[in-house]
């Protein structure tokens, strides 16, 4: 059942997901905790990306060959995989843009038609 | 770098260093925040959540899930049934049975009717006869096959073949070796390739032609050490030189039956000074190749024109008589074609069973396994996956049975060739090919889903609450009632696999208790051959030395009486002669004649047969050459020509090459030629004529061999004893061949005594399947059934009333099985009507005895529980559980 439950957020979560991960390796290789922090710090500490999502959708975004991995160490000594966009993942990355961008605009036209009526 | 090609392993353990590498990351970062190290780990552990479960979820991403639970589904089936070794053991092994047994005999189904046969383009070969009255696939005259050859406009080639003997000399001892006469095109058209050599050239098949012949592979290796420079060698043959212009290979023959053919010869060869008579029946029968397209209805047409135009033309031999085309399909499989398929029938309903038997196996283990499925319900598993769990453990079941099984066919169908009637045609070609491991492979898949759904069906559908709650005694009775059902199911099918066996039991038992008319009893036939210098000899000295061999032979220890015999044997060979009745006018062509089985014999044949006399008397030795000829008939003659009037005293006109008058002295009982059922189909009229009275011609012929009839003592030491005799005369002359008239009387009925070992076998084994399907089905009960009887027991029941309950559930069972298999097998044994024999398909006598023994063997099967549930001890029975 724990385990429905989680597949059940990865499926609410993985289109914007997915576009916050692509995003935030477009600025550099980054590792999975890096990722979850950029996402948290980008987004004033309001998006919190659970682990339980996050991996599973950087090796899902791999086996799509989006991002590519390999093993380095980071600045204080510590071993990690660290994942980084391919040319496919660029492309990924402009469309699933382009297509937040549009949603995010007629969301925003719908709700200010609402707003608008409502002062009326 | 490919991620796929990584072995899972190496990939759950990056993955395991990948979430390891994030928690230290995360922990680091605490420490800043809160200061205790270990108050850190703890904290960034909680952000993670479920460690095992994030790294299953991140598994699935990479896909090959069905793979993997399949894999996983297969090791728990397996542990799960390693741990019941017993019921695995039984399971299994009830599968290779079944799996085994249909795969053997798909294998020979295959090789036998599926397989093509081993000629190109073979849908265009016809086996060629004449077609006259009492012969519907008579043998072809040689004037006649030449004009066939010569007219048809729709066959592209046409041979001929008759078999024969030789008597081999120069080549190691004296030996009588089988051949076959060919016409040249025999092998061409059949696109057979000689081993080494060439086959016979056109025009080598005349008559005065080079003597040549061919050689079998066997016969090559057997007397010539396969040797590659026999070309151009000769064999001595009949006293003849044949130059060995060839060798045919080792798998051949016609119709695929002869296993042991030594040469071929040029029809030519044959001195026969006959072979040119247009209406003698000397064995010929043809095989030709349609021309491409040509179908066989337009080929029938064409020869029935050809053979009307020669009626017109020879009026006097050829008509009424026309051509019988029979595809060489028909011909080689006809025979046994339903005897086959009976038996792939038959063996089915074994498989059938055997699923039954394991369905009801696994039901009565699910019973126990309940509570481990409410449970993994009740934890979240869903339906499906229990469905596939349960069918993954069944398949698993099917695979092993059917590995086994295939191996039990691979050495099973060895076996069971060599057991075969020698008449199997096509035996040699039957094997393990990949049609039959994919049938294998079917029906393995087949019964694995088979026996396997129904019994997941109804556990998986159980609910998981009332399994709980009913502590695993719930659902009982409507599960025992689906077991019975199944038992009930499964004593139906043997029933009617026993109906069937029994059928053929009692048609054998009829089939020996037809007296063919004569004593088989202590008789042996051989062929014999005097020295080949004797075919040059003149009539009356070849009598003169069969006479000293007569003596020789009759003296030899054992020997009780002694017949040489010519023309007719009965149920080995056939020979007819025409006749008509003296005082009624001759017939104006061969047509209008009488055809009679002709028996050349000598006065002591009654005395080996023990035929009986009916009036009149038998030849005497006073009916040599020089004395009035003279002949006995049969009743059946008797009775057709002479229905009111004594035969004795009248005189026949015996048209056997030469005009002969012959006066009826006696009267012998009719002795079935034919073969033991079907005799009253074929030519009735029996004829005999005393041996040393055959025309000059016919005796100086006889010289080639011919056959002897013993009645001895005992049979067998008496032929060591004959082989003596005749050696001692001279080692140039053979005895050969020998069979007992009771072997030959065994042979005509191999057939069906093949088919019938094959059926009772499958239904014994089906009838143990069935009744350990109700022993275990009873037993089951009575452990569920414990406390009740006990509480019975308590209460006073007598302990022979506990008895007949347990019995009485176990003969319901079979009560109703054996009704459903009784209304089964009466439609079903109708297609087995052809191999029966003086038995109806519905013959009460088999179907009551086969209903009795099902329920003795049902009781007895439901004994052992019945027992131990009414020796219980009620105080052990009410504490159970």
């Amino acid at each position: 059942m724990a385990k429905q439950q989680y597949r059940n957020r990865i499926e609410l979560l993985q289109g914007t997901l997915d576009l916050m991960i692509l995003q935030t390796l477009q600025w550099g290789p980054q590792h999975g905790y890096g990722i979850s922090q950029a996402i948290r710090n980008r987004s004033g500490e309001i998006l919190q990306v659970d682990t339980g999502s996050l991996y599973p959708a950087l090796h899902r975004l791999e086996k799509q060959k989006w991002v590519a991995s390999e093993w380095k160490v980071s600045g204080n000594k510590q071993r990690a995989k660290y994942y980084r966009l391919t040319a496919a993942g660029k492309r990924q990355l402009a469309q699933e843009r382009s297509r937040w961008q549009r949603l995010t605009e007629a969301i925003g036209g719908v709700l200010d038609q609402a707003g608008n009526e409502a002062k009326s | 770098m490919n991620l796929h090609w990584r072995s899972r392993k190496q990939r759950t353990d990056e993955l395991n260093e990948e979430l390891e590498s994030h928690l230290t990351m995360a922990t680091e970062d605490c420490v800043h925040s809160s200061g205790s190290r270990a108050a850190a780990a703890q904290a960034a552990r909680r952000e993670m959540g479920n460690f095992l479960l994030i790294r299953e979820v991140t598994q699935d991403m990479w896909g090959g899930r069905w793979w993997r639970d399949l894999l996983e589904d297969a090791q728990y089936g397996l542990r799960v049934l390693c741990k019941n070794p017993r019921f695995m053991a039984v399971a299994v092994l009830t599968l290779t049975l079944g799996i085994g047994a249909n795969t053997a005999l798909f294998s020979v189904v295959n090789g036998v009717l599926l397989n093509p046969l081993p000629y190109p383009h073979s849908e265009e070969l016809v086996t060629l006869h004449e077609s006259k009255p009492n012969f519907a696939t008579g043998s072809i005259s040689f004037p006649n096959f030449l004009d066939w050859q010569k007219d048809n406009q729709t066959f592209s080639s046409m041979a001929l073949e008759r078999g024969t003997s030789f008597i081999l000399t120069g080549l190691g001892e004296v030996e009588q070796v089988d051949a076959l006469f060919v016409s040249s095109d025999y092998f061409r058209q059949l696109a057979v390739a000689p081993v080494i050599g060439r086959d016979f050239a056109a025009g080598e098949d005349r008559v005065g032609a080079a003597p040549v012949v061919m050689i079998t592979a066997g016969f090559w290796k057997r007397k010539l050490g396969s040797a590659q420079d026999i070309l151009g060698t000769s064999l001595h043959l009949d006293g003849k030189a044949f130059t060995i212009i060839g060798v045919v290979p080792a798998d051949f023959d016609l119709l695929g039956t002869v296993r042991s053919r030594d040469l071929y010869v040029p029809i030519g060869q044959w001195a026969n000074p006959i072979l040119m008579n247009r209406s003698a029946g000397l064995g010929f029968h043809g095989i030709g190749r349609l021309k491409p397209g040509v179908t066989v209805a337009q080929a029938r047409a064409d020869m029935e024109r050809v053979t009307q135009n020669l009626a017109a033309t020879y009026p006097d031999s050829d008509k009424g008589i026309g051509a019988a085309l029979i595809p060489l399909r028909e011909r080689m499989l006809g025979q046994v074609q339903p005897f086959l398929l009976l038996l792939f029938g038959a063996v089915g309903f074994v498989l059938l069973i055997a699923c039954v038997n394991v369905a009801n196996l696994l039901l009565a283990r699910s019973n126990g396994r309940t509570h481990e499925f409410a449970i993994r319900l009740a934890l979240g598993a869903g339906r499906g996956r229990i469905l596939r769990q349960l069918l993954t453990e069944s398949l698993l079941l099917a695979v092993l049975g059917g590995g086994l099984g295939i191996l039990l066919a691979a050495v099973g169908t060895r076996t069971a060739l060599r057991l075969l009637p020698t008449t199997l045609p096509r035996a040699a070609e039957v094997a393990m090919d990949g049609r039959v491991l994919v049938f294998a492979a079917t029906i393995s898949l087949f019964a694995g889903i088979c026996f396997g759904l129904f019994p997941a069906l109804r556990m998986s559908k159980s609910g998981a609450q009332t399994a709980l709650k009913e502590g695993g005694r719930g659902s009982v009775g409507a599960r025992h009632r689906v077991q019975s059902v199944l038992v009930a199911a499964e004593m139906a099918l043997a029933v009617v696999l026993l109906i069937g066996a029994g059928l053929m039991m009692r048609t054998l038992w009829a089939l020996w208790n037809v007296s063919p008319g004569f004593e088989t009893k202590n008789v042996l036939t051989f062929g014999f051959a005097p020295p080949s210098t004797m075919t040059q000899a003149t009539a009356d000295a070849v009598r003169s030395h069969l006479r000293a061999v007569h003596q020789k032979l009759q003296a030899a220890p054992g020997v009780e009486a002694v017949s040489f015999s010519w023309g007719a044997l009965p149920l080995s060979s056939d020979d007819e002669w025409l006749f008509w009745i003296d005082g009624h006018p001759k017939p104006a062509n061969e047509n209008d004649m009488n055809w009679a089985l002709n028996y050349v014999v000598e006065p002591d044949y009654l005395k080996v047969m023990r035929i009986p006399l009916k009036s009149g008397r038998f030849f005497s030795d006073q009916d040599d050459e020089r004395a009035a000829k003279v002949a006995v008939i049969d009743e059946a003659l008797a009775q057709r020509f002479f229905s009111d009037t004594d035969p004795v005293g009248k005189r026949l006109h015996i048209n056997n090459g030469t005009d002969q008058m012959v006066e009826i002295v006696g009267v012998v009982g009719h002795v079935k030629q034919w073969s033991l059922d079907t005799d009253k189909d074929s030519l009735q009229a029996q004829l005999y004529t005393p041996f040393m009275q055959l025309p000059d011609k016919a005796m100086a012929q006889s010289a080639a061999g011919v056959g002897v009839l013993v009645r001895s003592e005992d049979s067998l030491p008496v032929f060591e004893s004959i082989r003596q005799a005749s050696a001692q005369m001279s080692n140039q002359q053979v005895v050969f061949g020998a069979q007992t008239m009771n072997d030959i009387i065994a042979n005509s009925l191999a057939d069906r005594r093949f088919s019938m070992t094959l059926l009772g076998t499958f239904a014994g084994v089906a009838l143990l399947l069935a009744s350990i399907g109700i022993y275990g089905v009873v037993s089951y009960l009575v452990g569920q059934r414990t406390q009740e009887i006990g509480v019975r027991i308590a209460m006073g029941a007598q302990r022979s009333q506990v008895l007949r309950l347990v019995l009485a559930q176990g003969a319901a069972m079979s009560a109703l099985g054996a009704i459903i298999g009784l209304a089964a097998a009466l439609p079903l044994t109708r297609l087995m009507g052809t191999l029966l024999f003086a038995v109806s398909t519905a013959d009460p006598l088999t179907y009551l005895c086969v209903v009795a023994l099902l329920l003795v063997v049902s009781v007895a099967a439901c004994w052992l529980p019945a027992h131990r549930a009414a020796r219980m001890n009620p105080v052990d029975a009410l504490r159970y559980e």
